[in-house]
């Protein structure tokens, strides 16, 4: 009986979690309809929303595709060719995880000065967000047992038809997943359009902010926003699919022999050394350059740099273990309680992270001024924002992760009469630990390049690299944001260097 | 290869580890806690230029003070939102539309008239409710190898001209903008103001603020643009490398491309320490406070009788700005006409 009751206090928790997320978007409805559907109807049929909705749409229609196609492909080259280097090429791949998209930004837009506009916005976010393709992808080649697809290319299927009858579907949910990341982000970018002057919803709500004074316009805008993700949502649970992808049989899982490039060897290389140069090469070099200028070494040694510094490591600390914490109940109902509830709960906290990071900050002052004083203004609550914002990134890889450790172990062990807890800690930690390990690295990553929910809600004083990074950067003073961007790809480094670490020993 | 690997990374991990220990504090409640008996500033002014006067005023009054940054509009909206409950002694704003949002909301204390005596004839509000601190002087910025000066426009109105299409950027998103047009809202009524909003959303280049429009003129994309005088001033008083093509132009003569934008000071009624908070704006309005804010070298305007301004600047009386009352500025309406033209 422990067993289901222990289901239901997981289930409470997961209720509680969805039930969080969703409060920001509680708040921006009835804001939006604050002066009645006679205005919001006027306010959103008219061109400048239609503007904004092709402008928004556009970019997801070129980005997400494009991201996919890279990030797999990519993941392929590497994981399942005899490409040379490849392991050289997974290090560099997954380098540009450690680049903010905004800073890639800034360096495109010092180095092509003319390309702004959809152009320069698809560009950089493509590059920026690829890896969020090849991270679960690569991970999921790598723990795939290759026996099907030998078993197909044993029935008579040519290489590539093996590939596509038993590998792809078996990539669904990575595939989507990963597709999902892309589509949420470009929902809620700000930073990287902002510089590149395209605007999208996301823009307009800040702008919105910015001069409107009211929040009835931008919480209006937000609920198109709102509707957008909730679209995004639906598609990926289509393209998902229900397969399992876990693996459960004797002996050690053998590694896949690498498929021969022979000709397509070169374009390969080619097309991975342009993904490389353009995420990863162009930002450093930008960075390093404007730090070259006398006044950016100068600014490496202000003690500001220090204090933004570990303001961004201590609230990206706390914000991964929170989100991480949050995506674990709702992670593992769905691996094991597979339901419509549970599918709903999950899909539950992603729609507030689709919302730009003004809209939750808004939302968590209206709330704590009014019911939570003690709260305003804490570390506490700017670290619920982060939990509401970035729970997605933890449970796409907790789920990839649970997916891959079979229920089958755990009954296993209880069966042997490990209780609960001790299947819990003895059988089902050590399989998900890496994927726990990559969701607080990723929501770490994320915390640390988050600029308006931190400029609402944290407490007075309180410093980022990436606050002190777009002052300087909007005030067009490279140099002097240089010092910034460059700890802040410090900073990410050893975290890019623990994904991979994942990745690698994820068999 | 992994085993060789792993000290390496252990260290690459823990550094970061480490950082955030130690940041314990830092990121901790207590570090970042409103301190009691320390005078909260709310600061949308330029963050420099709030620290330097507020360093100033403790050394000289043993006042302390915290300096909260932030933005003109969402930080006023955060007052309105905090209401009573507002953590904030003080608040300072770039612009003033900012400030009268908070005065509307009933939330603003009378300013002491030893503030507003320091402060120079015609620019306090009539309502009293807040002083201002600063001035800047809309100007247009033009790029000398485009366009001559003789066919710079007479008036900002012309540029509704469609002949101007294309050929000029401004900064609409911005606070700073939202002054401009306020200003001419009050000066030449709705359907002009109308019709030139709309003619920015048909022919002007957008850029985010005051900065880009510069630099955007300065490197030949568009001929002129509308913005602040003191970013072109401090440029030019650095490396120039934002503005070294570039000049500027007062329109003067009343028009509303003369308008004056006024920083200002106010007051929380739930202030915990109002008298340590009039004390500010009466430093800050004062001699001391004026003086501080010039050698801060932010090329904004003083406003207090008997400080002078940085003599790169011409002088405020100069200007010819176009008498608006301040009180009188509205903001929402601005807001309702960009909106219906498709700026926002």
């Amino acid at each position: 009986m422990s067993g289901s009751s222990s289901t239901r206090g997981v289930v409470a928790a997961a209720t509680l979690v969805a039930a969080l997320t969703l409060l920001p978007v509680l708040i921006a409805l009835p804001a939006a309809l604050a002066e009645g559907p006679a205005r919001a109807a006027e306010y959103l049929f008219r061109p400048r929303i239609g503007n904004l909705l092709a402008n928004t749409g556009l970019l997801v229609a070129v980005t997400v595709p494009a991201a996919v196609v890279l990030g797999a492909a990519a993941a392929w080259l590497v994981e399942r060719t005899a490409l040379p280097g490849a392991a050289w090429w997974r290090t560099l791949l997954l380098a540009p995880l450690a680049v903010p998209s905004f800073v890639s930004a800034y360096a495109w837009v010092t180095v092509a000065p003319g390309l702004t506009g959809f152009a320069g916005s698809a560009l950089v976010t493509t590059l920026a967000y690829y890896p969020f393709v090849f991270l679960p992808v690569a991970a999921q080649l790598r723990a795939l047992d290759p026996a099907d697809e030998d078993a197909a290319r044993s029935l008579g299927l040519s290489p590539a038809a093996a590939v596509m009858r038993t590998v792809l579907p078996r990539l669904r949910p990575s595939l989507s997943g990963g597709a999902l990341l892309v589509a949420l982000h470009l929902l809620a970018e700000y930073g990287v359009l902002e510089m590149m002057r395209f605007p999208t919803f996301t823009t307009a709500i800040m702008q919105q902010y910015a001069v409107g004074f009211s929040d009835t316009s931008g919480s209006l805008l937000a609920s198109v926003l709102v509707g957008l993700c909730l679209l995004a949502l639906l598609l990926e649970l289509l393209a998902r699919g229900r397969r399992r992808v876990a693996r459960l049989g004797s002996g050690t899982q053998s590694r896949p022999v690498p498929h021969a490039l022979g000709a397509w060897t070169a374009p390969a290389m080619v097309l991975l050394a342009a993904l490389v140069a353009g995420a990863l090469v162009v930002p450093v070099a930008s960075v390093g350059r404007w730090l070259a200028a006398s006044e950016g070494w100068a600014g490496l040694l202000d003690t500001g740099l220090l204090g933004a510094t570990l303001g961004t490591v201590g609230l990206a600390t706390l914000g991964a273990v929170a989100a991480t914490a949050a995506a674990l109940p709702g992670a593992w109902l769905l691996n094991r309680h597979h339901s419509g509830l549970t599918v709903a709960l999950e899909r539950v906290t992603f729609v507030a992270s689709s919302l730009p990071g003004i809209v939750v900050g808004l939302g968590l002052v209206t709330l704590a001024v009014t019911w939570a004083g003690p709260l305003y203004q804490t570390v506490t609550l700017t670290v619920l924002a982060y939990a509401i914002l970035f729970v997605p990134r933890a449970m796409v890889s907790l789920r990839s992760g649970l997916a891959a450790a079979p229920p089958e172990l755990s009954e296993a062990a209880r069966s042997l009469g490990t209780g609960g807890t001790g299947t819990l800690v003895r059988v089902v930690l050590p399989l998900m630990a890496p994927s726990v390990m990559t969701g607080l690295v990723l929501v770490a990553l994320a915390v640390s390049t988050e600029l308006t929910a931190t400029l609402l809600l944290a407490p007075t004083g309180t410093e980022t690299l990436a606050l002190a990074f777009w002052r300087e950067a909007s005030q067009l003073d490279y140099a002097a944001a240089a010092p910034y961007a460059a700890v802040m790809i410090a900073l990410s480094v050893p975290l890019t260097l623990l994904l991979r670490r994942q990745i690698l020993e994820e068999k | 290869m992994t085993h060789t690997r792993r000290p390496l990374l252990a260290i690459a991990l823990a550094l970061p580890l480490a950082l955030a220990a130690c940041s314990g504090g830092q990121a901790g409640e207590e570090a970042y806690a409103p301190q009691p008996d320390t005078l909260q500033i709310y600061s949308a002014q330029h963050i420099e230029v709030t620290k330097a006067v507020a360093a100033e005023f403790t050394e000289e009054t043993g006042i302390p003070t915290q300096v909260r940054d932030g933005q003109d509009s969402s930080m006023g909206h955060m007052i309105v939102k905090e209401g009573s409950s507002s953590p904030a002694d003080v608040f300072l704003t770039e612009n003033s539309p900012a400030m009268t949002l908070v005065e509307r909301e009933g939330l603003l204390a009378p300013v002491d008239a030893t503030a507003l005596d320091q402060v120079r004839d015609g620019l306090a509000p009539s309502s009293r409710l807040w002083a201002p601190i600063a001035a800047r002087s809309t100007v247009l910025v033009y790029n000398k190898d485009l366009i001559s000066e003789q066919d710079l426009p007479s008036s900002m109105m012309e540029l509704a001209d469609p002949k101007w299409s294309g050929k000029w950027g401004a900064a609409p998103g911005g606070a700073d903008f939202q002054a401009i047009a306020a200003g001419m809202l009050a000066e030449r009524g709705e359907s002009e103001t109308r019709a030139w909003l709309q003619a920015l959303a048909d022919n002007a280049e957008v850029y985010q603020n005051n900065i880009a429009t510069m630099k955007a003129v300065n490197a030949g994309e568009v001929p002129v643009g509308i913005m602040y005088h003191y970013y072109w001033y401090r440029d030019q008083a650095g490396d120039r490398q934002g503005s070294a093509n570039t000049a500027l132009h007062y329109f003067g003569g009343e028009d509303p491309g003369a308008f004056v934008s006024l920083s200002a000071g106010g007051v929380l009624a739930s202030s915990d320490m109002p008298e340590e908070a009039q004390r500010f704006l009466e430093y800050a309005t004062g001699p001391k406070g004026q003086r501080a804010l010039v050698d801060s070298g932010s090329m904004e305007y003083a406003v207090g009788t008997g400080t002078n301004s940085d003599p790169a600047l011409p002088s405020l009386e100069e200007l010819e700005a176009p008498a608006v009352e301040v009180s009188s500025l509205n903001s929402d309406q601005v807001i309702a006409l960009m909106t219906d033209v498709g700026i926002l």
